[in-house]
């Protein structure tokens, strides 16, 4: 079979199309990169969407923490504890459990039955779980960014008569997001090597559709050789990291554009501030 | 475990729970708590050693050594850990047996048959005539070595990041005294890198204390495993039937890592403020002023 022929069969086989069977005796290197780069897929959907609600919600809950009222900060202290105070693995297996013991025929919510069967299913499953994850850390982030906002910033302000929403929109958010910025890089990057952790804890993968590293150890198990398909994983892990490097990176111009050598590269120090 | 447990089918309520709770397999379920305590108080060092041994390899003035130092310093970065968890315990296991195939097996038989891996029953590890407790043992060590080259690299970009805070001019001064580079290593730079090291090592306790239910993946008899075994719904061929009941004890594996990081991140705190109390950084400035 040729290498071409190869990617047609299996370049979009994660999601369902192309060929039906995994490969069963051809594990030629077109094969293993073909269905390991499909797989891809599902890191990039888990991952980006993740960072899409995440992102917002984080927001929302940093602010929450930083709320001078105890019935909205204790709340939103206790989710970021409890997000980051146990592990992601031990967070899907629960969640996993949570969403299998829902009624199978939905809930009635007010008259209307809300179907629950897909919350069991890795893409609406896991995704919630990975989304409340980050929320939680990109929270912790953005809240010690948030109370780092010079005083100076806000006494200037003052100053000029804005109050509210004004001040928040245009003065205390910008510098917020400026100075968490590299650390939400990081979080970023870890998030989406977080998404290989998906299909060993729980969540079933549907008739093999699974994401990288479910291939890499699918043919490890297979040619009981993992000195093949997991430097596959890693180089388009690899390739992933740099690409995320250097959106954020054009996010942090952006952001800084309007100081003059402060928009220098994102130094990456990957995981540590997590 | 208690006299009253012979015949579990004919106790009810909180009786049957005292039963149930202290029956064999979840003694071994509580064992599996100390399986991971063990994980964590033997990787931590070695993790520890191996990122010294990382940091001050990326430094040295050998280029194949600092090489190596660099390469093993910028591995995890861009790689997730689970990949590594996944790859070095099986790796490690073919090297060995590889390398116990060529001096116990005839070396004209080659390792890798199309999709096999076969090596003499000679060069096999664990031996298959070895008893339960050595395979087990043989895969635990695995996992630690696997936890460890890992960990031991997060801590190596650690350490390498202290060793650069450390004020040049301290080490110039060293330099001025005429101390050789051993010296100056141990003499200046280790003692004093350590107050920078301790924030991104403490940070580090906190992800390998999360990191341990991939325990799991690598074949070990955890907790994970455990309370999958035993919350799983049992029929009544089973001396306690029950319903799924895994829910509950991820939830008693949640609550243990909670606490976990509750604890440690106290004990944490009162580490740094012991290191930056006298320290001429801001954090020490401000201790010295609140006293004051």
């Amino acid at each position: 079979m040729s290498c071409g022929q190869t990617i047609l069969d299996y370049g979009l086989r994660a999601i369902g199309i192309g060929e039906k069977l995994l490969p069963r005796t051809e594990f030629d290197l077109c094969t293993q990169v073909t269905l390991i780069g499909s797989g891809l897929i599902w890191n990039l959907y888990f991952g980006f969407f993740a960072l899409l609600f995440g992102f917002f919600l984080a927001n929302a809950l940093a602010m929450a923490k930083a709320s001078a009222r105890p019935w909205i900060r204790k709340p939103a202290e206790g989710f970021i504890f409890l997000f980051r105070g146990s592990p992601l693995f031990i967070q899907f297996f629960l969640a996993y459990q949570l969403f299998v013991l829902l009624p199978r025929a939905g809930i009635e919510i007010f008259g209307i039955t809300v179907a629950t069967g897909w919350l069991t299913k890795a893409w609406a499953g896991a995704l919630i779980v990975l989304i409340l994850n980050t929320t939680a850390y990109s929270a912790e982030i953005f809240y010690g960014a948030l109370q780092t906002v010079p005083k100076g910033d806000l006494e200037a302000a003052d100053a000029y008569g804005m109050t509210g929403w004004k001040r928040f929109r245009r003065i205390v958010w910008p510098t917020m997001m400026r100075l968490a910025w590299p650390a939400y890089t990081n979080e970023a990057i870890f998030l989406f090597h977080a998404t290989t952790l998906v299909f060993f804890s729980s969540f079933p993968a549907f008739a093999q559709q699974g994401d990288a590293l479910y291939y890499a150890n699918y043919f490890a198990d297979k040619t009981f050789n993992p000195f093949v398909a997991y430097p596959i994983v890693a180089v388009y892990f690899i390739l992933l990291t740099l690409v995320l490097i250097s959106l954020f990176g054009l996010v942090n111009r952006r952001l800084n554009r309007h100081l003059p050598g402060a928009a220098k590269r994102i130094r990456y120090r990957p995981q540590l501030i997590r | 475990m208690f006299e009253y447990c012979a015949d579990p089918k004919s106790l009810e309520g909180l009786v049957w729970l005292s039963c149930y709770l202290t029956s064999g397999t979840h003694m071994q379920f509580y064992a599996s708590f100390g399986t991971v305590l063990l994980l964590l108080a033997i990787t931590a060092p070695i993790a520890l050693l191996f990122g010294f041994g990382g940091a001050l390899a990326a430094r040295s003035q050998v280029p194949p050594l600092r090489w190596f130092g660099k390469i093993y310093t910028a591995m995890v970065r861009g790689v997730p850990d689970i990949v590594f968890f996944m790859f070095v315990p099986i790796a490690l296991d073919q090297l060995f047996e590889y390398l116990r195939s060529r001096v116990y097996c005839d070396t004209s038989v080659p390792v890798r048959q199309g999709s096999d891996f076969v090596v003499c029953a000679a060069a096999k590890l664990p031996r298959a005539t070895s008893p339960e407790w050595m395979h087990d043992a043989y895969g635990f060590f695995l996992a630690v070595l696997a936890f460890s080259i890992v960990f031991g690299a997060f801590a190596a970009n650690v350490l390498y990041g202290a060793m650069n805070a450390v004020p040049a001019a301290q080490l110039e001064t060293a330099e001025a005294y005429g101390m050789t580079r051993r010296q100056m290593n141990r003499r200046i730079l280790i003692p004093q890198m350590w107050a920078y090291a301790v924030p991104g090592l403490s940070n580090l306790w906190m992800i390998l204390i999360k990191a341990t239910p991939l325990l799991f993946l690598l074949g070990v008899e955890d907790i994970v495993y455990w309370a999958r075994q035993l919350g799983a719904s049992k029929t009544s061929s089973f001396a306690y039937p029950h319903p799924d009941w895994r829910l509950y004890y991820f939830l008693a594996i949640l609550i243990f890592y909670l606490l976990m990081t509750a604890i440690s991140e106290r004990v944490l705190r009162r580490l740094m403020r012991h290191l930056t109390k006298g320290q001429a950084t801001l954090a020490g400035e401000a201790m010295r002023k609140a006293a004051a």
